[in-house]
């Protein structure tokens, strides 16, 4: 039997003097070439097309409704996942503290809010106020010790906030949650056996370590909640897509404005991944193996 | 005659359907050094955390230093510890695992002050002094810096006493520190074992080590099927075992 030596990719040679010509791939460079060629001729036809106006485009890339719905989106973004993301720690905490009760609260929180699309949590957020008109906060049957009109409780901001931040929770949690498990016991162990409390064996020892796993996935969820935001168009929030659809609706240049739109979209999201980008680094410092 | 830092009197602990201590009866005196051996499952390392409260003891007495195990004596009545009871007492002692269980995203140094600062109060200062002169002890002083996963299992493992002895324990317990490392790096724990052995440290050690028992232990201590089958000095117990079964386990080890 002989022993054949494969040619190294890198050398081009097997290691004898005889010269290998590496294998041509000629159909997958005429694929890319004719890819290439739609590429140019879609950007080609957008950017010279009349229809596009890329002078309304421009027109209102900076325009003061238009920076002021990117704020509002920017915000809503920011704050429902900072209420995501707090409530999810909490939740995920409650499914693991070996406390049935919690346990119990903390699974049926994530299957109801996963169940009920994020639009229809949104309208009932924003309706709840027709329909209860004072929420109190007291002993069932006895006093009520705070009271708020809903209305003024639940407003546009609010709903949007209450909507996508109690939703978003739910999937956070279970993104903690399994964080926190991919930190191996003993870590939690030699803590304890140091005699650190478990809250602060879990803040200082668990959760540091956690966070490489917990990071990546919570970037996406970002990207896809500053997506997501868009939703609030159905309760008339001036955000970026709201208001570029009031300016739409009144000149009817609805693609140049949503092109706007677009533009800003990918540049948040464009922003987020740079962001994630430098958090995963930091992250994942000091914790190989 | 002095009090025993440890006294386990009949104690039992089951997991579901398993009894991994059946009646455990032993007593470990301020400065002994008792090395536990025993085959695999036999309740070794279930004994040690029901010492340090990491399982609950189901029945029997349990002592460290006096102090029921898991329980507050007042007014004639047991009362169940709290949380930060139980922590205060763990930090009296001192454990030492199979994996090290090293913090890796900490520093040598910072694996080793973590504990007496956030647990003592220590000032850091005061902390990092003391935690230098412990890395120098276990010939450790040139990697303060480094990260867990930059150390060979041998240097982990010495760092992972350094850390216990931190919180100045009055007891010492380690679970098999040697048995995760390559061969050519147990001598240097083993070393440092028996630096704190001769340094007056009380210590409970579940080991295979049998050399390291027959020098420097003062008691070895059979164990099998969740009991103490016996016990006495290493060079009587090791030599001229009384029970067949620690004589058949002898003969598999020591082969
Ligand atoms: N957390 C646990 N859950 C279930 N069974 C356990 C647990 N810990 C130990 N055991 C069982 O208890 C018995 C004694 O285990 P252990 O104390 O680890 O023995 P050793 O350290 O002497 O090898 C074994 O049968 C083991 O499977
Ligand atoms: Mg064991």
């Amino acid at each position: 039997m002989t022993l054949k030596i494969l040619p190294s990719r890198r050398t081009g040679t097997v290691g004898l003097d005889e010269v290998v010509v590496p294998r041509r791939h000629p159909w997958r460079w005429l694929l890319a070439g004719l890819l290439l060629l739609l590429v140019v001729m879609i950007v080609e036809g957008l950017a010279t097309n009349p229809a596009m106006r890329w002078d309304v485009v421009g027109d209102y890339l900076f325009a003061e409704p238009v920076l002021e719905g990117l704020l509002m989106t920017l915000r809503i973004t920011v704050l429902a996942m900072l209420i995501g993301i707090v409530l999810g720690g909490i939740l995920a905490v409650m499914r693991l503290s070996g406390n049935p009760v919690l346990l119990a609260v903390s699974l049926g929180y994530s299957a109801l809010f996963r169940s009920i699309p994020v639009l229809v949590q949104l309208l009932f957020w924003f309706f709840l106020s027709a329909v209860l008109p004072k929420i109190g906060l007291g002993v069932p049957f006895g006093p009520v010790f705070v009271e708020a009109e809903t209305n003024s409780l639940i407003s546009r901001f609010g709903a949007a906030l209450l909507g996508l931040g109690l939703a978003e929770a739910a999937y956070m949690a279970e993104i903690i949650r399994a964080g926190l498990l991919s930190v191996p016991r003993g870590q939690s162990e030699a803590a304890a056996a140091l005699g650190m409390p478990p809250g602060k064996a879990l803040r200082r020892i668990v959760l540091p370590q956690a966070m490489r796993f917990i990071v990546p996935p919570t970037g996406n969820q970002a990207i896809s909640m500053l997506k997501m935001t868009s939703l609030v168009i159905a309760i008339s929030l001036p955000d970026l897509l709201t208001s570029v659809q009031t300016i739409y609706a009144r000149n009817f240049l609805q693609i140049p404005l949503l092109t706007v739109a677009c533009f800003w979209y990918l540049v948040m999201t464009g922003v987020l991944s740079v962001g994630q980008y430098f958090l995963e680094r930091r992250f994942g410092k000091g914790a190989s193996t | 005659m002095t009090e025993p830092v440890v006294r386990a009197e009949a104690v039992t602990k089951s997991f579901g359907h398993v009894r991994a201590l059946r009646g455990v009866d032993l007593d470990v005196f301020p400065g002994e050094v008792v090395c536990l051996i025993g085959p695999s499952g036999s309740g070794k390392s279930t004994f040690l955390r029901c010492v340090n409260h990491l399982e609950k003891v189901d029945s029997g007495r349990l002592t460290v230093d006096g102090e029921l195990v898991g329980y507050r004596r007042a007014r004639g009545k047991l009362y169940e510890l709290r949380e930060s009871e139980i922590c205060r007492r763990r930090a009296d002692i001192g454990m030492v695992f199979q994996n090290f269980n090293l913090f890796p995203h900490l520093t040598v140094l910072q694996n080793l002050i973590e504990a007496p600062i956030q647990v003592r109060r220590e000032p850091k200062a005061e902390a990092v002094e003391r935690a230098r002169s412990l890395l120098e002890r276990v010939g450790l002083s040139d990697k303060e810096r480094s990260h867990p996963a930059q150390l060979s299992g041998g240097q982990q493992q010495r760092v992972a006493i350094a850390r216990a002895l931190a919180m100045r324990p009055a007891l010492m317990l380690f679970d098999e520190p040697t048995s995760a490392l390559d061969p050519e790096l147990v001598g240097e724990v083993l070393e440092v074992m028996r630096g704190l052995a001769a340094d007056g440290m009380t210590m409970i050690v579940v080991t295979h080590e049998m050399g390291f028992a027959r020098e420097s232990a003062d008691r070895v201590v059979f164990m099998a099927d969740g009991v103490v089958v016996e016990s006495g000095p290493p060079d009587e117990l090791l030599r001229a075992p009384k029970h067949e079964r620690t004589r058949a386990f002898l003969s598999k080890v020591l082969a």
